[in-house]
């Protein structure tokens, strides 16, 4: 994975609270055995008519959207679902970060393993982002803050690990694999195991 | 020593490296449960490493998801309708030989739901960590297992080194105390639960379900209040083993036999919440108070009990959006409205006790002209019992359609879905927007609500056809 240390972009901002990956990517879409071309089904039927034809009202197909990387919801991003098909529509779609106060806890998992951003921030940075869509903010995991335009700064929390993972463009499987030994003496230590 | 949660038991009984502020525990899996939708994506990760399953014993395939629920598809002649679905059956059967793995295929008297069929076959035991890439794995917590749903790295982590990297969640305990009033089930106790504690009120927590109602539960009833843990924000849910579970596991294709079984049973009656253990939250309830649930708008936590209306919010946009895409208003009673489909079934209530409850109501009653009742056994296994056992013609005779076992409606994979703007009364979890088709408006409820519905036409409570 490459390293991630800094997302800069304007915001996209839906401003609803338990947007759920089924709304991400809906169900239809997971019948898929890779995890390439998933942008074009991200948000499927808020995005597309009955007829196939981009929703206007939408705000993914309103001009001032392309090429925004950060995308701000309302709370509770991400509930539902364990399908990691949504962090990867979402990042093949173009997002790098996701800003919310509070993101679902299996989405969040899956969002780190991929370079998805998760940032949880509190409620007055939350309601200013909300409010102001379109915003140039500087999401610095390094420095595990969100800079906003007016040049207030707000922490998020990211477990540790995931954190050195990103920015250093480590892979987790890599340190599991490294456990071996561990795992063999945990295996051997339980005769059922 | 201090005292202990049963989570924490199962936790620690796991952890291969403990956790540190640097690095997360290294937890070590007992039960890898794996369907043909999360998985493709792990296996190729193993090819392109060129690295095994580390276990494969540890490992059980079955395809649920995207599979048909006709007859026809599943054993005769016609093929899979969606081109993908059957790829991704194709794949999962490669992957499953290619690797080793156990594989309960398509025609396979053992396939199911796969949160059905691991604890029919007696694999999802007491004290054992569970995991699957599907978020109602959380189903496993009734029987004191630790069992949460992963993304699908996570499975391609657990294929390789059959442990995962997880930080140690909070512990939120649910007391239930009183007697379930007749006619109210443990899918309108689950739903009650949500209502109160929110869909994200269990975030970052592991419920622990107690008191004297839960102890009154059985298997099927535990593993219904446990399969909706996710819905309240929860990855897991778990509840104590006791009588009730051993008596459910003694016997099981899969269960310790012999004298293994005494000594299991004697380590499993250790798995409990010791007396004056903490937790992290917690919330109680009384279920004598309760009546049968239902829900009104886009997730589980919009729901109300039946006899109660819609509640008016002005001003709030979600629940305005929500009751939009419902087509319903602030005010306005459930009772009497209008269904289209009643679907029974999904890891959630696909159980015998839930087709035992809905065979009660529909027995001598016939289904309401113009609603499609479909009625999917969570296993083949349970489709056999409820053949053997009269329940299915009670369903035909009533004028449902009684199909093959799978995922079916709840999820709408597999193409069995209703028309955008229809309203489906449904047994299963989710009632988020386009759940069961594009446009579709579910409303959650138990298997008894659902009977009484499909019978009456409208929504009905159950309680007055008992």
């Amino acid at each position: 994975m490459q390293p991630l240390k800094v997302v800069r972009s304007r915001t996209v901002v839906i401003p609803l609270s338990n947007i759920d990956t089924d709304q991400i990517i809906p169900a239809r879409f997971l019948t898929t055995t890779t995890k390439e071309g998933l942008g074009r089904h991200l948000f499927a039927d808020w995005r597309y008519l009955a007829d196939g034809a981009p929703n206007p009202e939408f705000v993914l197909n309103q001009a001032a959207s392309l090429g925004c990387e950060v995308l701000v919801g309302g709370r509770n991003f991400g509930c539902g679902s364990s399908r990691e098909h949504a962090p990867w529509a979402l990042l093949d779609y173009g997002i790098r970060a996701v800003i919310s106060t509070e993101i679902a806890d299996i989405f969040r998992s899956n969002a780190l393993k991929n370079g998805l951003l998760p940032v949880t921030v509190d409620e007055a940075t939350a309601a200013w982002l909300l409010a102001n869509p379109g915003a140039e903010v500087t999401v610095d995991l390094a420095a595990r803050e969100v800079l906003l335009p007016t040049g207030a700064k707000a922490a998020f929390p990211i477990e540790a690990f995931a954190r050195h993972c990103l920015l250093s463009g480590l892979d987790e499987l890599a340190f599991l694999r490294s456990k071996q030994a561990e795992i063999e003496r945990y295996e051997a230590a339980r005769p059922d195991a | 020593m201090t005292p202990c949660t049963l989570f924490d038991k199962v936790w620690r009984a796991h952890e291969v490296v403990p956790e540190t502020p640097d690095t997360p525990a290294v937890l070590y899996i007992d039960l890898h449960l794996i369907h043909e939708v999360t998985s493709p994506q792990a296996f190729s990760m193993l090819r392109s490493l060129g690295v095994p399953v580390r276990r494969p014993e540890r490992t059980l395939a079955t395809m649920d998801h995207s599979t048909p629920t006709r007859s026809e598809q599943v054993f005769g002649k016609i093929p899979i309708k969606l081109d993908a679905a059957a790829k991704q059956v194709r794949q999962l059967e490669q992957n499953a030989a290619e690797f080793g793995v156990e594989l309960f295929g398509m025609r396979d008297a053992r396939r199911g739901i796969v949160h059905v069929i691991s604890p029919e076959l007696g694999a999802s035991r007491p004290g054992m960590t569970i995991v699957c890439g599907d978020s109602h794995t959380s189903t496993h917590g009734a029987f004191g297992a630790l069992a949460f749903g992963i993304g699908s790295t996570e499975v391609g982590h657990v294929l390789a080194t059959q442990c995962l990297l997880q930080r140690k969640p909070k512990t939120f305990a649910i007391n239930v105390e009183g007697r379930l009033p007749p006619g109210v089930t443990a899918k309108d106790l689950i739903l009650a639960i949500i209502g109160k504690v929110g869909v994200s009120g269990g975030t970052g927590h592991v419920f622990e379900y107690r008191g004297s109602t839960i102890r009154a539960l059985s298997m099927d009833e535990r593993m219904t209040v446990c399969n909706m843990s996710i819905e309240g924000g929860a990855r897991a849910g778990m509840i104590a083993p006791d009588e009730t579970t051993f008596a459910y596991l003694e016997g099981r294709p899969r269960a310790p036999n012999g004298a293994d079984w005494a000594s299991s049973v004697a380590h499993w009656r250790t798995l409990e919440s010791d007396p004056g253990a903490t937790f992290d939250a917690s919330f109680d309830i009384d279920a004598s108070a309760l009546e049968p649930m239902i829900t009104y708008g886009t997730n589980p936590g919009m729901v109300i009990p039946i006899s109660a209306s819609i509640p008016d919010l002005p001003g709030d946009a979600v629940h305005a959006k929500a009751l939009g895409y419902m087509g319903f208003r602030g005010g306005e009673a459930m009772i009497g409205k209008p269904v289209n489909t009643v679907f029974i079934g999904s890891c959630t209530n696909g159980r015998l006790e839930d087709l035992a409850a809905a065979a009660q109501l529909l027995k001598g009653r016939k289904v309401a002209p113009g609603v499609h009742l479909l009625i999917v056994p969570g296993s083949q296994e349970i489709k056999r019992e409820a053949e053997a056992t009269g329940l299915s013609e009670v369903f035909k005779s009533a004028g449902a359609d009684w199909r093959e076992s799978g995922c079916s409606m709840c999820l709408g994979m597999n193409g069995d879905t209703i028309a955008a703007g229809q309203y489906s009364l449904s047994t299963s979890n989710r009632n988020f927007e386009g759940r069961q088709g594009v446009g579709a408006r579910t409303l959650l409820a138990s298997p008894l609500t659902a009977a009484a519905s499909a019978v009456c036409g409208r929504i009905t409570d159950p309680r007055e056809l008992l």
